[in-house]
């Protein structure tokens, strides 16, 4: 769309091949489809089930348990979904953006084969290529796996609730997944092979599968499925999972209706003629490498988003990155995309927010001595009434002593995690430092302004449980 | 002869508690005087301030009980089977939010045990600078000597002057929160914020409410800002009476009231009865029985407020005041805290810093909220001329009002802007869910003194509300369409 509007000729290919289990879905990528929104939605619909729980100590006379209905929230989210890919086309078409639903593969260094799901075949070439066909859905290899069990691609328009469900996985779509099914009421255990969240602050990671533990979800630690049979047909069916200890040779089984697959993504770079065109993959991961202006080892193909190798698999990284890349081919811009102290939210139950440095790279790259950790739990005050969950909210920040105590790491377990992150992770582009966060006046009363109040260091060992006002 | 005490504090407020809690921490000998005079209809509560009490805390809470309301709604659109309409009991949440309430009051006292503060649950009064004659209930007397001592008994809500029968049959704020029994069909006057807080989360419950305005509804807040979170509550259910005044109130035979009103756009006068009347027209500095006089404490003669330099100092040396009850501070619990630790810190811990009041964030939470921080587009006109500023903004819908089908006309946001080459940020204006959540970081970007190019280059969190701040593009100059489309 950017491109366009240089008065660019500009051609965009986008097609879904269908899952294992025939889910497929219209333009707009993941994040649109099987990513963000609907993701959000859910767990939107999931917290509406606490809720409505709250509500009843605020007063409003709910006296039966109330059930939900995963028909009609799957409805209602692919109606919305379906309004967007609508208005994607549109944007297309006003902007004069040519459009084909069609599987692109390179077949020369500036041509392109378009194959519709009709299998007709059309050829494009073109001065430049965009090459940002992001990833899907990670299977195990395991039997069973393709026949029998779904992924984040099925989940979102699954025609009949889920039922009980096993989720293998610890990446934050794995625990998302799992933290809105439970929340919607369902049965749900968790099947980790190590540790939770790679990647991320291993002690915020904890904490959330401790929240998540202690509500209601189980987890089964240091097992990997083997095998997937299937007992029963049905809408859901029922599912027999053996799965492997990694340190001993346990075994244990378990039954379920519905195996969510959440192990990691793959990029699709394997079946779109690089070679033909020359562009350099790597071949354990298949992402692509590019410079820091986004280009690859061809000089006419450029890529972004989730396929990039070494950089952050998020939705507003791509289009920042999609957008200045035209800037700079088209406009003369010399902007180049910041992948710095790019802010990310987890949306799990407790949804957790972050921006910057995790506790140990910050230990590793600054030295455990040269940074202070400040940190506090909290209690939103909307929490007091129906009296629960004290001290699960926490607010960490990591300062580097060696630079003015400046702000490298912002983390947040709370409410509303990804609104409150997303201006503190604009004070840490400013330079924020601890000082300038004890001076700014907190909002009162809400959640973030516990930020403005820190004191306690990790260092002094010295309590943080809340009490009151 | 030596003073008992290193510091007393009048006033068991935000301000005063944090100050006394500070000193104490410094090793100092402290004591705190707190007491609640009964409001006409007679509600009074325990330590801890206005904001614990009948403010910040309550207020929120019932806020939250009336946002509740509204996720039922949502909830049905999400797959949750509820017979609708759902109906809400005043009395079981009153109840929960006076026990909470109740429990901050202990803690509050609590915590002064722990820092070895002493309290007294008297009423406090000047005898010389260094004294305070503390009176109990009972009638009982103490005298207290402090070397230093700091003023911070905050503010009573006014009653209006020229309406008869207001303060024998209606209600402030200071009633609302304790009532046992809902206030049913109500009216609000006023223009404050906490009127329309409170009408707001009337009408979230289900009650039937009004709110009269003479002039301008948020006075000193943006006005743009202030007429979208009006029209949302209009929309919502709010019943607005404007450019009216009211004349009289009178009780009725059924113990209901009768309202009479002067319409100033029609010239006409008009009555409607009501169950409750709450006066929201401004909060008085509790200063009256403080007898400043006798020790020579100056106040500003428009509105009674203790006049303090950058210090808090007042024109008596070893006698401050903070919080509610000083001119020109903004009448805000943290700022009211953060001056008390500021002062405790001054007084006893060597050091020198004051307080920042500039570019203070704040939020009104009415059914849509509203947080800001910085100028208005008005101020910001005045300052440096409309030719001088840049004002970005935007009309979103969040993520989560889609599937629910909930009218999003009034979420909308805006960024002024100095227009010169580096485009400071001058304020930032947000309606919409968890606005407070949202503005408290921007907040701090401020403080670093942002730019529009530093925001611009931060990347969103997807997919949130906050994010469409770091994507506005569209200027009020330009005329374009500033609604947010696409993913």
């Amino acid at each position: 769309q950017e491109a366009a509007k240089y008065n660019k000729k500009v051609m965009v290919l986008d097609f879904v091949k269908p899952t294992p289990l025939g889910s497929s879905w219209g333009l707009g990528g993941t994040c649109v489809n099987v990513g963000c929104i609907p993701k959000k939605l859910m767990h939107q619909a999931a917290l509406l089930g606490q809720a409505l729980e709250d509500s009843r100590k605020f007063g409003w006379q709910l006296t039966e348990e109330v059930k939900h209905n995963w028909l009609t929230m799957t409805e209602s989210v692919q109606n919305y979904i379906g309004s967007l890919n609508w208005g994607y086309r549109v944007a297309l078409r006003e902007k004069s953006v040519a459009y084909e639903n069609a599987y692109g593969e390179f077949v020369g260094p500036h041509t392109v084969k378009a194959t519709n799901k009709r299998g007709a075949e059309k050829l494009y070439t073109a001065e430049r290529f965009l090459i940002a066909t992001g990833e899907r859905p990670r299977y195990l290899g395991i039997p069973g796996d393709k026949e029998y069990c779904i992924s984040s691609d099925d989940l979102f328009s699954l025609p009949y609730c889920p039922g009980k469900t096993l989720v293998v996985g610890a990446s934050y779509v794995a625990l998302e997944c799992a933290g809105f099914l439970a929340g919607l009421g369902l049965d749900v255990t968790v099947m980790v092979r190590s540790i939770l969240l790679r990647g991320f602050d291993q002690d915020m990671a904890n904490k959330i599968g401790d929240y998540m533990e202690g509500h209601g979800i189980s987890f089964i630690r240091q097992f990997v499925p083997i095998k997937v049979e299937q007992i029963e047909e049905g809408t859901p069916g029922r599912l027999k999972v053996t799965a492997k200890s990694t340190n001993g040779s346990e075994t244990i089984e378990g039954e379920y209706n519905t195996v969510l697959l959440a192990i990691g993504r793959d990029a699709c770079t394997r079946t779109i003629g690089l070679d033909k065109v020359g562009v350099k993959i790597n071949e354990k991961t298949g992402k692509i490498p590019v410079n820091d202006e986004e280009q690859t080892n061809v000089p006419h193909v450029y890529a972004i988003g989730d396929i990039l190798e070494d950089k952050l698999e998020l939705t507003p990284v791509a289009i920042q990155a999609g957008r200045l890349l035209v800037q700079r081919l088209y406009a003369g811009a010399t902007r180049k995309c910041d992948y710095v102290n790019v802010p990310t939210t987890v949306f799990t139950p407790l949804e957790y927010g972050a921006c910057g440095y995790s506790e140990e790279a910050a230990a590793e790259t600054f030295g455990e001595e040269n940074i202070e950790v400040y940190h506090s739990n909290f209690w939103p005050l909307e929490w007091t009434v129906p009296g629960r969950d004290n001290n699960k909210c926490y607010a960490k920040v990591i300062c580097n002593l060696q630079d003015n105590e400046r702000v490298i790491g912002f983390h947040v377990l709370g409410p509303n995690a990804g609104e409150i992150t997303q201006g503190f992770a604009a004070a840490m582009k400013c330079g924020l430092t601890k000082e300038q966060l004890d001076t700014t006046i907190g909002i009162h009363p809400v959640c973030a302004e516990i930020f403005t109040t820190l004191t306690v260091t990790k260092r002094s060992g010295a309590s943080i449980l809340q009490a009151g006002c | 002869g030596k003073n008992e005490y290193d510091l007393v504090v009048v006033g068991g407020g935000s301000g005063g508690l944090a100050c006394a809690k500070e000193a104490a921490q410094f090793g100092k000998k402290v004591a705190v005087l707190d007491y609640v005079e009964p409001s006409p209809q007679g509600t009074k509560w325990g330590l801890g301030g206005t904001c614990v009490n009948v403010g910040c805390i309550p207020k929120k809470l019932m806020h939250q009980a009336a946002l509740l309301g509204g996720a039922l709604k949502d909830a049905q659109h999400y797959g949750w089977n509820i017979a609708q309409p759902v109906h809400h009991t005043w009395s079981v949440m009153a109840q929960a939010v006076q026990n909470y309430v109740k429990s901050l009051n202990w803690g509050h006292r609590v915590q002064l045990q722990d820092k070895k503060v002493k309290y007294f649950n008297m009423k406090g009064s000047f005898s010389d600078p260094n004294t305070i004659r503390g009176l109990t209930q009972a009638g009982k007397e103490t005298t207290i000597t402090a070397e230093n001592i700091v003023i911070a008994t905050g503010g009573r809500p006014k009653y209006p002057a020229h309406v008869a029968g207001a303060r024998e049959h209606g209600i402030t704020s200071d009633d609302l929160f304790w009532l046992k029994e809902s206030p049913g069909k109500t009216l609000g006057s006023a223009f404050l914020d906490v009127s329309l807080e409170c009408a707001g989360f009337l009408t979230g419950i289900g009650l039937d409410s009004t709110v009269m305005m003479r002039t301008i509804p948020l006075r000193g807040f943006d006005q743009q800002m202030a007429t979208l979170v009006t029209e949302h509550m209009e929309s919502y259910g709010t019943k607005f009476l404007k450019r009216c005044f009211p004349t009289k109130v009178e009780k009725l035979k059924n113990n209901r009231l009768q309202v009479t009103w002067k319409n100033t756009d029609l010239g006409t006068e008009e009555t409607d009865s009501f169950d409750t009347v709450m006066w929201a027209v401004g909060r008085a500095p509790d200063t009256e029985t403080l007898s400043l006089e006798r020790v020579g404490v100056k106040t500003n003669s428009e509105t009674g407020k203790i006049i303090v330099d950058a210090s808090e100092a007042t024109s008596v040396p070893h006698i401050y005041a903070i919080g509610d009850i000083t001119e020109g501070r903004p009448e805000l619990t943290p700022t009211a805290i953060a001056a008390g630790k500021l002062l405790a810190q001054r007084l006893f811990g060597q050091s020198s810093v004051l307080m920042d009041y500039d570019n203070v964030p704040t939020t009104v939470f009415t059914p849509l909220e509203y947080g800001c921080v910085g100028l208005s587009e008005e101020a910001a006109v005045q300052c440096y001329g409309s030719d001088n500023i840049e004002v970005y903004h935007a009309y979103y819908k969040p993520l989560e009002f889609t599937v629910a089908e909930r009218d999003a006309t009034q979420c909308y946001m805006k960024m002024v802007c100095l227009r010169e080459r580096e485009q400071r940020i001058l304020g930032l204006h947000f309606i919409g869910p968890n606005a407070g959540e949202v503005i408290q970081g921007f907040a701090l970007g401020i403080k670093c003194g942002a730019t529009y190019p530093q925001l611009m280059t931060t990347i969103g969190i997807h997919p949130t509300c906050a994010e469409e701040i770091t994507k506005l593009h569209i200027t009020k100059r330009s005329g374009l369409d500033a609604t947010v489309t696409g993913c």
